[in-house]
């Protein structure tokens, strides 16, 4: 679960880390009456979960009432697409806080290593701009250094690792020191990622975090529950909203056929297969291990709520998950639910025979059977029409 | 021989007295696993269809003579349960349990010294004809001489299935787990079947997010001997989104499928472009 930057500052100022301070508004007239409030100048910026949002127009500087109103009314309701592709994001909130007079931009972020079973703490004196590029280009500017994430790490540990960065020496304390709760923010709050692009030193040599871009790990939201509400709030796209309601595992995309598989792994090899047939898959839909036919409801009722989709793919390899039970809930779908578009269904595995039967003997006029995993990709492709 | 699991695995079950702990750990009976106890603490002094459950691991190893242990118990108890397993002195843990947090099995990593801990969010492990621990169905697979390692389940099913049509079979198949902390990664599961005389061919699916795969490409080039035919899941994953697995996200540019499957290539690792086609060049490769 990743956070937005206003959420992010709000954990960072829960640990004693310097934020500036601002106000979360949706509306032009909300950040009007915020930025008159926080005073001039001050910074209008897209809250999105993107990075890039400078670059996209996302963050404006206003130095006078007309500036706000002006710039909150060009962010507001924008599309933002991420440096590597993701989203469009539509911004529906800005985040209006006091300017800051910055002296220096650096960067620092805490992230889990997954390769090295560690935090890995990352600081460099080049902040503001994307890290990857600087780590491209300059590999040196980019100081590394794992942390033992067994026991807390303390600013005396942090001091070597921001000197190395070359910071100002005036400012060594207060970054060693931010470094550190950075860590600590990252063990409290289960979070996977923190990135603070750019930390930046002030006129006044205050360190200050001006940016926050946090990621917290989904399967430890139980033992936080401020965390878990902002969770529950973040998912705007109705399907995916729908899909969590009902407990299950989809990821929304933007083809046109509908794929439900069981397991993850299988489910993704499903999309990459349609994908080679010349298909675009719509979605990414789980239905998880020992489905019952009530799930399938569920998940057909989904899919087919996204009208994009033209056709749609079961495929169906059962361990744990019994096919009968699957070709079940397919009958009970067709009669519940108007589904309008042809279904393409392969069974294989754990009582697939009994599954197959059930199907034949429901005399579905949309059902499509095929027999192998490429077969059915093929038919579907076919079925879809043109990809979208 | 077969790797992690076989006939000389004395098994007990964490959860044993749970509804799914004891579905799964009595069909890894009846498949021939020698299930000598449970633990579910507080329950001691029971059993389960005549398994002994044990108040500790400690004593299901010391009374029954347990080397392995499968934790089935909820995610907010699993790491726990894996430390204690991990200290029982059992040589290997095999953690099925989906959903435990990332922190915690990163503290649990560190403790894992002696034990060999596989998974968690995996589907354990099968060696045919010898013992089941977790919850692969065994129909799937016949013994042959093809290791399977894999972060997914129903893939792994769909792979192991062409290959018996094919008339091959498996020395073991190895789930490691959709999370992005676990116990046992490639490498550390390519070195057994580098090890195992029965092994002749490794098939490895991986999937996007983390780095395990272009490790094992690099592993594969200077300590595997024996061929790798790899499959890479999530050609078509957006950057950003979280595919089921906890493990399954692409993190800006890195992780991706299509960049693992370079790595692999590179190393001379064939990669096939489906389930069926990986099948395909394994027999293939195989059969010479």
């Amino acid at each position: 679960m990743d956070l937005l930057e206003y959420q992010g500052k709000q954990l960072f100022a829960e640990h004693g880390i310097a934020v500036p301070s601002g106000e979360v508004a949706s509306t032009v007239e909300e950040a009007v009456v915020a930025a008159e409030r926080i005073g001039y100048p001050c910074a209008i910026k897209a809250q999105v979960l993107i990075g890039g949002r400078g670059k996209a127009g996302g963050i404006k500087i206003a130095a006078d009432r007309a500036e706000a109103e002006g710039h909150a009314g060009a962010i507001l309701d924008m599309d933002i697409v991420g440096p590597h592709g993701e989203g469009p994001f539509r911004v529906d909130q800005v985040w209006v806080e006091g300017g800051s007079d910055i002296a220096e931009e650096y960067y620092a972020s805490v992230i889990l290593d997954r390769g090295e079973k560690k935090l890995l703490a990352m600081v460099s004196a080049k902040g503001g701009m994307d890290i990857e590029a600087v780590a491209a280009e300059d590999p040196g500017a980019l100081v590394k250094e794992h942390i033992d994430p067994t026991r807390p790490f303390t600013a005396a540990e942090a001091r070597p690792i921001v000197a190395a960065a070359g910071l100002a020496e005036d400012a060594l304390d207060d970054a060693a020191e931010v470094l550190a709760k950075l860590a600590e923010t990252a063990q409290d709050e289960d979070a996977t990622l923190i990135e603070v692009n750019p930390l930046i030193v002030t006129a006044e040599r205050q360190v200050v975090a001006l940016d926050a871009k946090v990621t917290i790990d989904g399967n430890a939201l139980y033992r936080h529950e401020g965390l878990a509400e902002l969770d529950a709030e973040a998912i705007d796209d109705p399907q995916e909203a729908m899909a969590r309601e009902k407990g299950l595992t989809y990821v929304k995309l933007d083809g046109n056929v509908g794929i439900l598989a069981n397991g993850a792994g299988l489910c993704m090899s499903t999309l990459d297969v349609v994908a080679q047939a010349g298909g675009a898959p719509a979605n990414f839909l789980d239905a998880g291990g020992g489905s019952k036919a009530e799930a399938i409801v569920d998940a057909l009722t989904v899919i087919v709520s996204d009208e994009k989709v033209t056709a749609i793919l079961f495929n169906i390899f059962g361990g744990i998950t019994r096919c009968d039970e699957i070709a079940k809930g397919i009958v009970e779908a067709s009669s519940q639910l108007d589904l309008g578009v042809p279904l393409v269904v392969r069974l294989d595995g754990t009582n697939s025979e009994e599954g197959l039967e059930i199907l034949a003997g429901a005399g579905l006029s949309n059902l499509h059977q095929e027999t192998t995993m490429l077969g059915a990709a093929q038919k579907v492709v076919e079925l879809a029409g043109g990809a979208s | 021989m077969s790797i992690v699991v076989d006939e000389k695995t004395k098994l007990v079950v964490s959860g044993l007295t749970g509804r799914e702990g004891s579905f799964h750990g009595l069909r890894n009976r009846a498949y021939g696993t020698d299930l000598v106890a449970g633990v579910t603490p507080g329950k001691g002094g029971q059993d389960v269809e005549g398994v002994p459950v044990f108040d500790s691991i400690r004593e299901a190893v010391d009374e029954a003579g347990a080397n392995t242990s499968m934790i089935f118990v909820p995610a907010r108890f699993a790491a726990p349960a894996i430390d204690e397993a991990i200290e029982s002195g059992v040589e290997t843990v095999i953690a099925i349990t989906e959903g435990i947090p990332v922190l915690d099995m990163l503290k649990t990593y560190w403790k894992a010294k002696e034990a060999g801990v596989i998974g968690p969010n995996c589907r354990g492990v099968l060696s045919p004809g010898k013992a089941n621990v977790g919850i692969i169905p065994a129909q799937f697979f016949d013994p042959g001489k093809i290791g399977v390692v894999s972060k997914s389940g129903t893939l792994t099913y769909q792979i192991g299935n062409e290959l018996k049509q094919a008339g091959e079979g498996n020395s073991s198949i190895v789930g490691i787990g959709g999370d992005p902390i676990i116990g046992s990664d490639f490498i550390d599961i390519l070195k057994l079947y580098e090890a195992d005389p029965e092994t002749e061919l490794i098939v490895m699916v991986g999937e996007i997010g983390g780095d395990a795969e272009e490790r094992a490409a690099e592993f594969i080039a200077s300590d595997i001997s024996k061929p790798v035919v790899a499959y890479i899941a999530g050609f078509t994953a957006p950057p950003g989104k979280q595919m089921g697995h906890a493990g399954a996200i692409i993190s800006g540019s890195s992780g991706t499928a299509q960049a693992k499957k370079e790595a692999l290539e590179a190393k001379g690792v064939r990669v096939g472009e489906s389930p069926t086609e990986t099948a395909r060049i394994a027999v293939e490769v195989l059969r010479g």
